[in-house]
């Protein structure tokens, strides 16, 4: 391995200064995907910048009804914040869906996003709850929806020395329930063929009066499928709407051939996966009216 | 290269050492401070030979930095036992037949006690779910299983009030 420095910054804008300092500069925060890299030989990043000893990046606060979930919170302690997990299951269930536990104590949904793995298991969750990103770089915060920060594989919209701080939920109210599911080939500790995250709102008579379904796995990035969301909304859920749903959700797909999934195999899978979140995600939104 | 000066806590004793900034802690440990409990299989956070426990959380330390542990609590499975006071999970996994080559087995350990720390009465699914991150290729995960309820068993003995 080349030389590599390492930093443990204590500011956000000691962290800038690092990062904006050395184009190769990475951000460190659980490691599950970074080290990984490193040690394959795949990047040789100058500089490591290691986030966790920045103050109020770890942990999950509440502002306003919502939440902010500091980037270098591990996906395990999104499990034990009781009040984050009641208002968001689908997203806490996604982010900890990632590895092992021995991963989910490291990894974090910051840079389960900033990787930008087209398969990553929380980032089509975030999506679907509409959650924004907070972030700090040379110019000051600026704060974005999740989905404008992958653009391709491997590749997000963060500018030099840019770098998430934290990660924001909006409020919950009565009738909304999301939710996240996956298919592998086995239950534990492998990579999504397709991944779903469904967020709807009811109203007291059943009705879809929102709704956000995104996927992962299906295309080069995240996708937030506005026409099957649409499909839903002024529905009660019926067989119509659940087969627009299909259609909408198989049009928004483009996958790739691998050894987890053929296209054909992936965009059925798909379909079948969007029905049975917006099941589980309607479930919970029932419970909650 | 500059060589990182660190201050850790490892099995309770204070410990510090010198490590390159990409050194992993894994590479400490085995390499550094003879600590050759922990063991590498795959470097790649897949198999959990090299589990140990960092401020109270299980972790691959193949996938830490030694450099992170400054100032940190680190548990290897060397501290497990008590002197030669094996502990239940320990115990059980002699008992049981629950390794065969060993090579995963300090892993698997301190996993297992990881968990039965913070819940002496898991359910057989919560123990499979907790341990999916430790490969074994030889025993067959049954064993290795039945121990780990046993070391509940008796380690929820131990703890009631006599
Ligand atoms: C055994 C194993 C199993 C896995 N299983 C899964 C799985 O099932 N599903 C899944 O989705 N992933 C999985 N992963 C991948 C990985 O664990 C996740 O992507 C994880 O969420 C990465 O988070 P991290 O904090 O470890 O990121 P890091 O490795 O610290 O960083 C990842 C990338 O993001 C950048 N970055 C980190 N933090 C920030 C920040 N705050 N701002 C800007 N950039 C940042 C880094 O520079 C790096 O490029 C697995 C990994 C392993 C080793
Ligand atoms: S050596 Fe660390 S998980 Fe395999
Ligand atoms: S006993 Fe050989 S790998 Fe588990």
């Amino acid at each position: 391995m080349t030389a590599t420095a390492y930093h443990a910054p204590e500011t956000i804008e000691q962290a800038v200064a690092l990062l904006a300092g050395n184009p190769s500069a990475r951000p460190l925060s659980g490691g599950t995907d970074l080290i990984v890299q490193m040690r394959s030989g795949r990047i040789a990043p100058a500089a490591v910048i290691d986030l966790k000893r920045i103050a109020g990046l770890s942990g999950v606060r509440r502002v306003g009804d919502g939440f902010a979930i500091g980037a270098a919170t591990p996906c395990t302690a999104l499990k034990d914040h009781a009040e984050l997990a009641a208002a968001w299951p689908g997203v806490v269930e996604a982010a900890n869906l990632i590895g092992s536990v021995q991963v989910r104590n490291r990894a974090t949904m910051a840079g389960n996003l900033c990787n930008a793995s087209p398969a990553a298991d929380s980032v089509p969750a975030l999506v679907a709850a509409n959650a924004t990103c907070l972030i700090a770089g040379p110019d000051g915060q600026r704060e974005v929806p999740v989905a404008a920060i992958p653009q391709a594989p491997g590749r997000t919209s963060l500018a030099p020395g840019e770098f998430l701080v934290e990660i924001r939920l909006p409020a919950r109210g009565v009738g909304d329930g999301d939710a996240y599911l996956r298919s592998i080939p086995r239950t534990e500790m492998d990579i999504a063929v397709v991944g779903a995250g469904a967020n709807l709102t009811v109203d007291a008579e059943g009705r879809c009066t929102a709704a956000r379904i995104a996927l992962g796995a299906v295309a080069p990035t995240v996708v937030l499928v506005a026409d099957a969301g649409a499909a839903l909304v002024g529905s009660r859920f019926d067989d119509a709407a659940f087969a627009a749903l299909a259609e909408a959700v198989k049009a928004a797909c483009h996958p790739i051939d691998d050894k987890r999934g053929t296209i054909a195999y992936r965009k059925a899978m798909a379909a079948v996966l969007a029905r049975r979140v917006v099941l589980t995600a309607l479930k919970r939104a029932g419970a909650a009216a | 290269m500059n060589k990182l000066h660190i201050s850790t806590i490892i099995n309770g004793d204070a410990q510090e050492f010198l490590c390159d900034p990409t050194a992993t802690l894994l590479d400490v440990l085995r390499d550094g401070i003879g600590l050759t409990g922990t063991k590498e299989g795959c470097a790649s956070g897949d198999c959990g030979a090299c589990t140990v426990v960092l401020d109270g959380q299980m972790v691959c330390s193949c996938l830490v930095l030694a450099a992170e542990a400054q100032g940190r609590t680190v548990a290897t499975i060397e501290g497990v036992a008590e002197g030669a006071m094996l502990h239940p999970v320990q115990r059980q996994f002699l008992e049981h037949g629950a390794l065969q080559c060993g090579f995963c087995t300090p892993g698997f350990i301190v996993a297992a006690k990881a968990l039965l720390d913070r819940n002496p009465n898991p359910t057989e699914t919560e123990i499979r779910y907790w341990l999916a991150g430790n490969l074994c290729r030889c025993t067959g995960y049954d064993k290795i299983v039945r121990a780990v309820m046993d070391a509940a068993a008796e380690l929820r003995q131990e703890r009631m009030p006599a």
